[in-house]
């Protein structure tokens, strides 16, 4: 039987553990053919699953050009993630994959581009700072805002610092609380919206983490003059079987799963700022 | 469509011929107070003589002595349970030396053949299969099990208290959707096909012909039905004026009367929600992956690691009617509710979506 | 690689939960196969404080020696789960707690009561040491004591829900006790494990699962109280195998007080 809720087999081929609790898997597909034909537009996601344990929604944060595998960062926060963080390279999980709705990239082309990322919402979004990066000629400016609870918990801190050096983007980083010898802000990531120099009248905002984080970065790009249609958000929500069928991951008639995760903010502002939906 | 007379006598013949087709036939029997829908072999199965009566948190079944067999309006669970199944494998993993294969067990192939199908249920399987077989990802569990079934609707003619069909426009009468629509008389049927796999079934039977003040008073006792319910659903449309109520007091105050316990979205004929569950063997080799209803009224539901997105009991009744009377419309282009009054009937403390409804709109 | 050593721990308690493991019939030589079970007195292997991977811990803490003797059992796991409700709630012997009489029911109850030392209250083992997961149950099932053991030993956490009963009631198909025969089940506000066991044969549920995650004990008892129990009545619903936990045990002494 052809089933879309059956997984493929795919393998590890490199772990890198960026912070205590955060780790990349670098994947590739047991059979080539499926490798081969495997794309996803950032901020798609997979069903990771660990033999024994169940399946995960994870977003896939490496670039959708590297064809010979992909990856996905994640945090060891729930009981499957903390198995998959046990895993090494060479081991086998489930995948299936890509789904929903990514970035819409090809409507940022021509404009200035704006991130915003609260915590692990960085993993969504890096597939795109690196998508920007690589075909700088075809946007504007690009702006990387990105907030922290702790300065531990900041990955890929040298990334970060070498886009600081391209041209024409502007790296914000924030964190709630921080260890000595943090050169960047102490507090909230939305503080920074205002340093941000770009156009709004000419910009596309996307932006992932925390739903309060999310409503509050919307406002403060609002009040920066954007266009709330031009801002986008990534929302997170219990997918178990991402095909748009078991419901968990429903807000009010969106399922989260094949609908978005990547919504324009005027699709899901009601919900959102309301909260306990 | 030529209507027919089927006397009672020859439902042992429906039953005969369906099971000589290679249905497993399923039909509804009084049990436990209530009406089950399950295997019959034979005719004398059925609720012969039985009333029943429901209110807000309350059913009971009596033996009346008269002689239908469908004078009632419906039990906890009809169709759903048999294209949805409960609780069902999706696949397993076998450990191998490299690692896992992972292996799909085929569908059994039997098809079933269901009598006394009541219209309020044929609306919620067509929900039904839009959701499960109507999108990009065709669920190939369900579509097996709904592929080859044969649906004999049962008009009704004694809808209970809890019943709203009327209101929603979902019976009482069946008007689509089915093979095989029969109205019930005190010594028979008027029957009447919906389908070529009905029409064959007709010309099986040992039919009379259906004289006009019988099927007359088959109408009537249809449009008796209607008109006897006293529920209603304040609206067949209520998307917008539920969601400009998201703060209506009255959602705490349903939250403090709802026991949380899940029975109205388990015995809905339209709630679809289920969970995925790992089953690990115990000696290491394999794993099983199942499905299994859910319910928005449970932790599962609204859980993103270490967080509850609806902790109070009112947040997630909230979820539950604005799902299904609201933004429902934005995903099926109708409402949830097919007014088959189950989940006020089932729900232990009577808790009436129409009463409520009707209170959130002021 | 050395194989998993798990031992099985008995305190104040019926014996009844152990039985899960030693009424798995086969199950319970592929457990054997698996791993070492170093302490498992009612099965014969005794080494009370060995270092184990997994303890299981089943009863309630009653003694002082029962206090050290947890502790050492918790210095010698790296995971410590409860097996049922004695273990995780206190069990049906937190009856006596909070009731002054108590003290005076040795007397009346034993020849010679000078030989029972016990604590004034029952408590679960999490009053005493950390408890990494606590299966609930009045018994726990083989079901649900394997199934958290394979996920131990594939590396995760075992899934915990705490859904009520009649969300199981339902998917099995069975008929609802409470709302065709009035009675005063505990289901909806109860956790499942059991496979909806006493609905299932027509009766009504009795909590011993204790509560479920998120349980609306008040308006239950305004329930069982409007169909007709007594106020004390309801208050045993509440205060019966696992009366110790909340909402219920609040819920029921509300419910008693009232009554006297």
């Amino acid at each position: 039987m052809n089933s879309p809720h059956v997984p493929q087999t795919a393998r590890i081929v490199e772990r890198v553990q960026e912070s205590d609790d955060i780790f990349t898997l670098r994947l590739r597909f047991n059979d080539a053919a499926v490798q081969d034909s495997y794309s996803f537009a950032p901020g798609q996601f997979n069903m990771v699953y660990l033999p024994g344990a169940g399946e995960v929604p994870i977003s896939i944060s490496s670039d959708p050009e590297e064809r010979t595998n992909f990856a996905h960062t994640i945090r060891a926060v729930g009981r499957i993630t903390h198995g998959i963080a046990q895993l090494k390279p060479g081991d086998e999980v489930g995948l299936r994959g890509p789904y929903g709705r990514g970035w819409p990239l090809a409507e940022a082309e021509g404009k200035d581009v704006f991130i915003v990322t609260g915590g692990l919402g960085c993993a969504p979004v890096m597939a795109v700072i690196h998508y920007v990066l690589k075909r700088r000629e075809r946007f504007r400016r690009l702006i990387i805002l990105q907030g922290v609870k702790h300065s531990h918990d900041l990955i890929w801190r040298a990334s970060y610092e070498r886009w600081a050096q391209v041209p024409d983007t502007q790296v914000l980083l924030a964190a709630n609380s921080t260890e000595a010898l943090w050169p960047w802000h102490v507090g909230s990531p939305i503080d920074l919206v205002a340093q941000a120099e770009f156009e709004p009248a000419h910009a596309i905002s996307m932006i992932c983490g925390p739903e309060g984080m999310m409503v509050a970065a919307a406002k403060a790009l609002k009040a920066r003059g954007m266009n709330e249609a031009d801002i986008h958000v990534s929302l997170e929500r219990n997918m178990q079987c991402a095909l748009g069928l078991c419901g968990h991951c429903q807000l009010g008639g969106h399922f989260v799963c094949k609908d978005g995760p990547v919504f324009s903010y005027p699709e899901v502002k009601a919900l959102l700022e309301r909260g306990g939906l | 469509m030529p209507k027919h007379f089927l006397p009672h006598s020859a439902l042992q013949s429906l039953i005969d011929v369906l099971a000589g087709q290679g249905y497993a036939v399923i039909a509804p029997q009084a049990r436990n107070g209530s009406i089950v829908y399950e295997e019959a072999r034979q005719a004398d199965e059925l609720p012969w003589g039985v009333s029943l009566n429901q209110a807000a948190g309350s059913s009971r079944t009596h033996q009346d002595g008269h002689s239908r067999c469908f004078a009632w309006a419906n039990g906890p669970q009809a169709l759903k349970p048999l294209v949805f199944a409960p609780s069902e494998p999706l696949w397993r993993i076998a450990r191998t030396e490299s690692g896992f294969a992972v292996e799909v067990d085929e569908m059994p192939k039997r098809p079933l053949a269901v009598i006394g199908v009541r219209a309020c249920d044929l609306a919620a399987l067509a929900i039904q299969d839009r959701h499960f077989l109507g999108g990009p990802h065709p669920d190939p569990h369900y579509g097996a099990r709904r592929e080859d079934m044969l649906l004999v609707a049962v008009n009704c003619t004694h809808p209970a208290s809890t019943c709203f069909c009327a209101s929603t426009g979902d019976g009482p009468e069946a008007r689509s959707g089915f093979d095989l629509a029969l109205t019930e008389l005190d010594d028979g049927f008027i029957a009447q096909a919906g389908s070529p796999a009905g029409e064959r079934l007709l010309a099986a039977l040992p039919l009379q012909e259906a004289q006009s003040e019988k099927i007359e008073a088959a109408a009537a006792g249809v449009r008796r039905a209607a008109e006897s319910q006293t529920r209603a659903i304040p609206g067949t449309n209520l998307r917008d004026a539920l969601m400009a109520r998201l703060d209506h007091g009255r959602w705490q105050e349903v939250g403090e009367r709802c026991l949380a316990c899940g029975n109205c979205t388990m015995v809905c004929p339209t709630c679809f929600c289920h969970a995925e569950v790992e089953q690990p063997g115990l000696d290491g080799s394999d794993s099983l992956h199942i499905r299994e209803w859910d319910s928005c009224f449970g932790e599962r539901h609204g859980y993103i690691h270490g967080k509850q997105l609806r902790p109070e009991i009112s947040q997630r009744y909230r979820q539950w009617l604005t799902h299904k009377l609201a933004s429902w419309h934005d995903q099926f282009g109708r409402s949830g509710c097919v007014g088959c009054g189950r989940c006020i009937a089932w729900c232990p403390v009577g808790i009436d979506i129409t009463e409520e409804a009707t209170a959130l709109l002021k | 690689m050395s194989r998993p050593r798990i031992a099985v721990h008995k305190f104040a308690s019926c014996d009844g939960c152990q039985l899960a493991f030693l009424n798995a019939g086969e199950s319970l030589v592929t457990l054997a196969q698996r791993v070492d079970i170093l302490h498992f007195a009612e099965a014969g292997w005794i080494d009370q404080f060995a270092e184990v991977d997994i303890a299981f811990v089943e009863g309630s803490i009653s003694t002082e020696h029962d206090i050290e003797r947890i502790r050492a059992v918790r210095a010698s796991a790296r995971y410590l789960v409860t097996l049922g409700v004695c273990a995780t709630a206190g069990g049906l012997q937190a009856l006596r707690n909070g009731v002054k009489e108590s003290a005076s029911w040795v007397a009346d109850i034993y020849a010679s009561p000078q030989y029972i030392e016990c604590l004034p209250e029952s408590r679960p083992i999490s009053a005493h040491v950390k408890v990494d997961l606590e299966i609930w149950g009045c018994p726990v099932t083989t079901e649900q004591v394997l199934g958290a053991t394979a996920s131990l030993l594939n590396g995760v956490t075992p899934a915990n829900p705490g859904e009520p009963v009649c969300v199981e009631c339902k998917r099995r198909g069975y008929t609802c006790v409470a709302v065709t025969q009035n009675a005063p089940c505990m289901g909806p506000v109860t956790r499942t494990g059991c496979g909806a066991l006493c609905p299932g044969v027509g009766r009504a549920c009795y909590g011993c699962f204790g509560p479920a995650e998120l349980p609306n004990a008040a308006a239950m008892a305004e329930h069982f109280e409007q169909s007709g129990l007594s106020r004390r009545d309801v208050a045993r619903r509440f205060l019966f195998i696992t009366s110790t936990a909340q909402p219920f045990a609040d819920i029921g002494q509300r419910y008693k007080e009232q009554d006297d």
